[in-house]
């Protein structure tokens, strides 16, 4: 029922939206739960485990009960509180966790068997038999109990991620925030101001106090003005900070389109990692309910909940109000209603000194201990005086005090300390270095000390800030605070709800005691009090009183759970945003991609980097076709291959050859300028990282090769070398791998491709293998490489990247006219193993030199990383598995990667391995499939036969065992 | 004589504009790596000054003289952005062209350090990241030089092969940012 003339709402605003596809109207401002409270709608979702009935408890982000589904088709999003949610024009929400309509609920059979379902159900009745756990029991569970679903698909929304930066965060904009937010930004600092609310001002939007002689209201008004004047002041509105972690950062969520209509581009959703040099932690309070029979029928809600929808939305939420408390703060819920002409039926306080603050029929030394209303309340029960008094009302509002909102500040492992003064947990001092809480979180619940405690933290940041701190008169309000006493549950017939998310109830607590499970953090996982959605923001405090008493001891000393991050849940699709699909790593593309996907070929990931698979030829219809003739191409005229993957390392200085003899197992200080050489590098552990080639341009001047894979693991070990381990010699070095486009041209015909279009032509003397130098092409100045990895006469000639997409498609076109064209990854794997080449497929990381026969290549005249710890005892010997090529003897001619090796007539199980196979390839040039593996003692067995066994494939295959260089041993070809 | 027809590193995508934010390719006649050897960066320096004007930068910062920028970029490295390094500065530094091996990307405008904050972890607010300042930092998930050249303006210099992967990235930080601005300021 709307009340007129009250609220924040627009009421020239009208809008419409559908519950459960019925369209409701409501006004701009209100949430879900607002407007459907202002049409006298109640039933809101069932709870989770026994199905019942549940309406709206609060009134903020901590809501357990209206949880609902919002949107539709792939873009609905579950578990969104109504109280949050803001309505919009065509917004369409839905209830959830239930079979059939929400009103009758099927599943709501399980609320007839409350005692079936208690705490440890369970762990106690679905123990056997084991098979039926995870067949049986656990979906049926699943589908019972639970929240809402997801759609299944992708989600079509859009979220985003962004930085922020501040002197100062202040987290919370309720009285205490704004005064701390204008205190710093008065100081020059640069200051946020977030709040989860759509408008700022917090509890001063629920209540009618006045604060400077005007009300609230208009008071946050001016203030948002005075704030925005000071031009250092960012206000981050519908933002929740979610949660404190090291170094001044904090995680917020904020709603930025979940509030409107769908509009193109904007996100749903933002989530913002903010560093903040200081932080005043201005969260406010969340209000206690209270455990009494019969608790959580729709119509029950908080009473500062009751207060927001009056105040802030003009929504009475019943005709006929009562009000349960222990505490005065709450009797202002009475005194609001009566203004606004709504009739309280009764006030009942606990407490017996209690007295009236206004015009109401007061029970005091009262307890509620009962309520009836099938889908709604209707009527409850009252004890006073040792006498039982029915009161019929449709709503009850509650208040068993307020909890600190702590949340934050135990995020870094600090606990909250207990303080009887307020019956509530205070932050612990010093929590999270640089957080300063203040105001209602921090204890401080009346209004004027909230706003100098806003003031007096904001100092303190000031002060840490290097800033002086402005004078800020604090504004005249409120002193009063009220009287409490503890009342956490009330004794009687039936169930009193504690954790309404979870369905946990006061009886599950004492069974949790009574079953020895008495830590406040095995009670927790037991019953699974304060693990729903809300965190316990509802109910751990008074659950850990139930458990002090049942167990006999203070609260103090039982403690509480430990609050994680997030504070509100946060959406997977906000913390993933960008990463989805493509946006999980950055693409890389070499500047012939264009080219090559035009030709059709299958793009294949090398770390970042896309490379072509194959290149498919008319009438081709399988890889390998494509393979084998690329690979007769490259073997009988001339292939070419875009290798700028590779990483290139451009290294100078005095000492650049001491630095590579350094890094190095083998010497590069006597390699000729104008000449290449083939290197090894080893880790400090003695294992190999890395090969490739090394050119010299010039007596101070290198440029190193790395594979695609190691290319960036290369130039970090290079600067810590340097940095830490070589600082006295003078050298630098850059990665020039993104400068220089770079293309293979292998095969008999590669010099006639080259001269056809240097400017200068080559010969083989002054080109001979493993030459290098400077050529001129199409006027062009680039580089050209005598070195080959296919086995092949070869070149790699490198041209600025600019020329890359040019140069490709001319080398591929003069190729095809010498009867080659491009090949791609697939060939260029099977030339190399034809040829014994290795990569990381043999040099994975767990092989030493010895393993792979190049142990001669670490040079015994000089140093090199690795080489002391490469003569441990166990890295090289008999025992050691070699590198070893491999040949199908027997019926079965295949061979496959990963596949273990063994004695022929051995048992294929683990005790019995010799090794394994790390490449395979089926070669067209021998007509038979070729492997490289790992095999123990395998230089000492060639020529013997040994079993393949893959057991994931089924593959069993007798082998020879080989040296592993299959093709042209001698090398004659690549000397051409 | 045939010529090879020269591409950029960002041929094709650029340029965007969307809401008040543009974002252009740049393509600097040179980058060259300068990194002095050992007892030289005052030499270097003053030959710098010498050659193009300009002195060799403190780390995180950039100066600029006429069209040539020299803009810390690492431990003893910084890039001169502009015209080609005269030959004489490699007595005193190793000279590396780098000039094909980043997109150099420029992003101007009034959201133009909003956009930025979608991508980039540092502060980019005025205090603390003035004109001429440069960072190595990352650009989503790419390690990117960030160099702010005005009130509202950026050079980013990203790794060529993601030239791609960084435009998308900028152009759905654009379209976020732009969408926000349209719509009202809150209550």
């Amino acid at each position: 029922m709307r009340i007129e003339g009250k609220g924040l709402i627009d009421r020239a605003r009208p809008v419409r939206f559908r519950f459960d596809g019925v369209s409701y109207g409501g006004f701009e401002g209100d949430t879900v739960a607002s407007a459907l409270l202002a049409n006298g709608v109640r039933l809101m979702g069932r709870s989770f485990k026994y199905h019942r009935p549940r309406g709206v408890l609060t009134a903020g982000s901590e809501e357990p009960n209206a949880l609902m589904e919002i949107g539709t088709g792939a873009a609905r999003t579950p578990n969104v509180r109504a109280t949050m949610q803001e309505i919009y024009q065509g917004l369409e929400a839905r209830s959830q966790n239930r079979v059939g309509p929400l009103h009758r609920d099927l599943l709501s059979i399980n609320d007839l068997f409350p005692g079936a379902l208690s705490a440890g159900f369970y762990y106690k009745t679905f123990m056997w038999p084991r098979a039926f756990w995870e067949k049986l029991y656990e979906p049926v569970i699943r589908r019972a109990a639970g929240l809402g679903a997801l759609s299944g698909q992708p989600d079509p929304g859009r979220y985003e991620k962004a930085f922020a930066h501040c002197d100062l965060l202040v987290i919370g904009a309720g009285p205490t925030g704004l005064m701390a937010a204008l205190t710093a930004a008065r100081a020059g600092a640069d200051v946020i101001l977030a709040d989860e609310n759509a408008r700022l001002g917090g509890r001063l939007l629920s209540e009618t106090e006045e604060i400077d002689g005007r009300p609230a209201m208009q008071w946050v008004a001016d203030m948002l003005d005075l704030l925005r004047d000071t031009g250092n002041v960012r206000i981050m509105a519908r933002t929740t900070i979610t949660g404190a972690y090291d170094g001044g950062t904090y995680g917020a969520l904020e709603r930025v389109g979940q509030h409107r209509p769908e509009t193109p581009d904007l996100p749903l959703e933002c989530f913002w990692r903010i560093h903040a040099r200081q932080a005043v932690l201005a969260a406010g309070a969340l209000e206690r309910p209270l455990a009494f029979p019969m608790n959580d029928r729709p119509g029950i809600m908080l009473a500062g909940a009751v207060r927001t929808y009056l105040n802030r939305y003009g929504v009475a939420p019943g005709r006929d109000i009562t009000l349960f408390a222990c505490n005065d703060d709450a009797h202002r819920t009475a005194l609001d209603l009566i203004e606004a002409g709504i009739r309280v039926a009764a006030v009942i306080d606990s407490r017996a000194d209690a007295t009236a603050q206004g015009d109401y029929r007061l029970l005091a030394g009262a307890q509620v201990i009962h309520s009836k209303g099938r889908r709604a309340l209707r009527e409850i029960t009252v004890r006073h005086k040792g006498m039982q008094d029915t009161i019929l009302t449709d709503c009850l509002a509650m208040s068993g005090g307020w909890n600190p909102s702590v949340h934050l500040t135990c995020h870094m492992n600090a606990r909250p300390v207990w303080d009887d003064r307020i019956k509530g947990f205070v932050p612990a001092p010093g929590a999270v270095p640089g957080l300063t809480p203040a105001g209602a979180c921090a204890g401080i619940y009346a209004t004027h000390a909230c706003l100098a405690s806003g003031v007096e933290a904001a100092k303190t940041a000031l002060k840490a800030l290097g800033k002086s701190a402005p004078r800020v008169a604090v504004p005249a309000a409120s002193d009063q605070t009220g009287a409490v006493q503890a009342l956490w549950y009330v004794e009687g017939k039936g169930r009193a709800w504690l954790d309404f998310a979870n369905d946990v109830t006061t009886k599950d607590i004492r069974l949790a005691a009574r079953e020895n499970f008495r830590s406040v953090e095995h009670m927790k996982r037991y019953t699974t009090q304060g693990m729903a959605p809300d965190q316990g923001k509802n109910s751990n405090i008074a659950a850990l009183a139930l458990l002090a008493d049942t167990t006999g001891r203070g609260i103090a000393e039982t403690g509480t759970t430990t609050y994680r991050p997030p504070y509100v849940p946060v959406s997977i699709s906000a913390m993933a945003a960008g990463a989805g699909g493509k946006g999980f790593a950055p693409e890389r593309f070499t500047t012939s991609h264009a080219a090559t996907v035009a030709r059709e070929a299958p793009m294949i990931e090398a770390e970042l980097w896309y490379r072509p698979g194959y290149f498919p030829a008319r009438g081709e219809t399988t890889w390998r076709q494509s393979c084998d003739r690329e690979v007769a191409m490259v073997r009988d005229a001339v292939g070419i291959c875009d290798v700028s993957t590779l990483g290139k390392i451009d290294i100078q200085g005095p000492d650049a050859a001491a630095f590579l003899d350094f890094v190095y197992t083998n010497t590069f200080s006597t390699l000729k300028p104008g000449r290449v050489r083939y290197g090894l590098m080893l880790r400090e552990d003695g294992h190999v990282m890395d090969d490739g080639t090394t050119a010299r341009l010039s007596d101070t001047h290198f440029v190193m090769t790395t594979t695609t894979a190691a290319a960036g693991q290369v130039m970090t070990h290079l600067d810590f070398v340097h940095q830490a381990l070589r600082p006295d010699l003078d050298v630098r070095f850059i990665s020039v791998t993104e400068h220089w486009a770079q293309f293979a041209i292998a095969g008999p015909r590669s010099r006639d491709l080259l001269n056809s279009l240097l400017d200068t032509p080559i010969d083989g003397e002054s080109w001979p293998f493993m030459a290098c130098g400077p050529v001129s092409v199409h006027g062009v100045a680039g580089r050209l490489f005598r070195i080959s990895f296919s086995g092949e006469h070869a070149y790699e000639i490198a041209v600025p990247a600019r020329y890359g997409d040019a140069l490709f498609r001319d080398l591929v076109a003069r190729a095809e006219t010498l009867g080659g064209g491009p090949y791609g990854m697939e060939a260029l794997n099977v030339l190399r193993i034809e040829k014994g080449f290795i990569t990381h497929a043999e040099i994975h990381g767990r092989v030493t030199a010895f393993d792979i026969g190049m142990e001669r290549m670490i040079s015994p005249g000089k140093d090199c990383i690795g080489k002391t710890a490469a003569m441990r005892a166990g890295l090289t010997g008999p025992e050691r598995e070699q590198l070893v090529g491999l040949k199908p003897v027997g019926t079965v001619k295949q061979l496959t990667s990963g596949a273990h090796l063994f004695e022929p007539d051995a048992e294929p199980v683990r005790v019995n391995d010799l090794g394994y196979v790390t490449s395979v390839c089926f070669s067209p040039t021998l007509g038979t499939y070729l492997g490289l593996g790992f095999l123990k003692n395998g230089r000492a067995r060639h020529g013997e036969t040994v079993k393949h066994v893959d057991h994931l494939r089924g593959v069993e295959t007798l082998c020879e065992v080989c040296d592993p260089v299959f093709f042209d041993a001698e090398g004659a070809r690549v000397r051409g | 004589m045939a010529r090879l027809i020269a591409k950029s590193a960002a041929s094709g995508l650029l340029p965007i504009r969307i809401g008040t934010v543009t974002l252009t390719e740049e393509t600097p006649a040179a980058i060259t790596a300068l990194m002095p050897f050992a007892g030289k960066p005052r030499a270097l320096s003053v030959a710098l000054k010498a050659a193009h004007g300009v002195a060799f930068p403190g780390p995180n910062r950039s100066s600029a003289k006429g069209g040539t920028r020299v803009c810390w970029s690492g431990l003893d490295q910084a890039f001169l952005i502009g015209d080609p390094a005269q030959a004489d500065l490699a007595d005193h530094a190793a000279l590396v062209d780098q000039t094909d091996a980043w997109a150099v990307l420029h992003l101007e405008g009034e959201d133009a350090a909003e956009v930025l904050a979608r991508l980039t972890p540092i502060s980019l607010s005025r205090d603390s990241f003035k004109r001429g300042h440069a960072a190595r930092s990352l650009l989503g998930h790419m390690t990117a030089l960030i160099i702010r050249t005005g009130a509202q303006g950026f050079t980013i210099l990203i790794f060529r092969s993601m030239a791609a992967t960084a435009t998308h990235e900028l152009d759905v930080a654009m379209r976020g940012v732009a969408a926000r601005a349209a719509l009202q300021p809150p209550p």
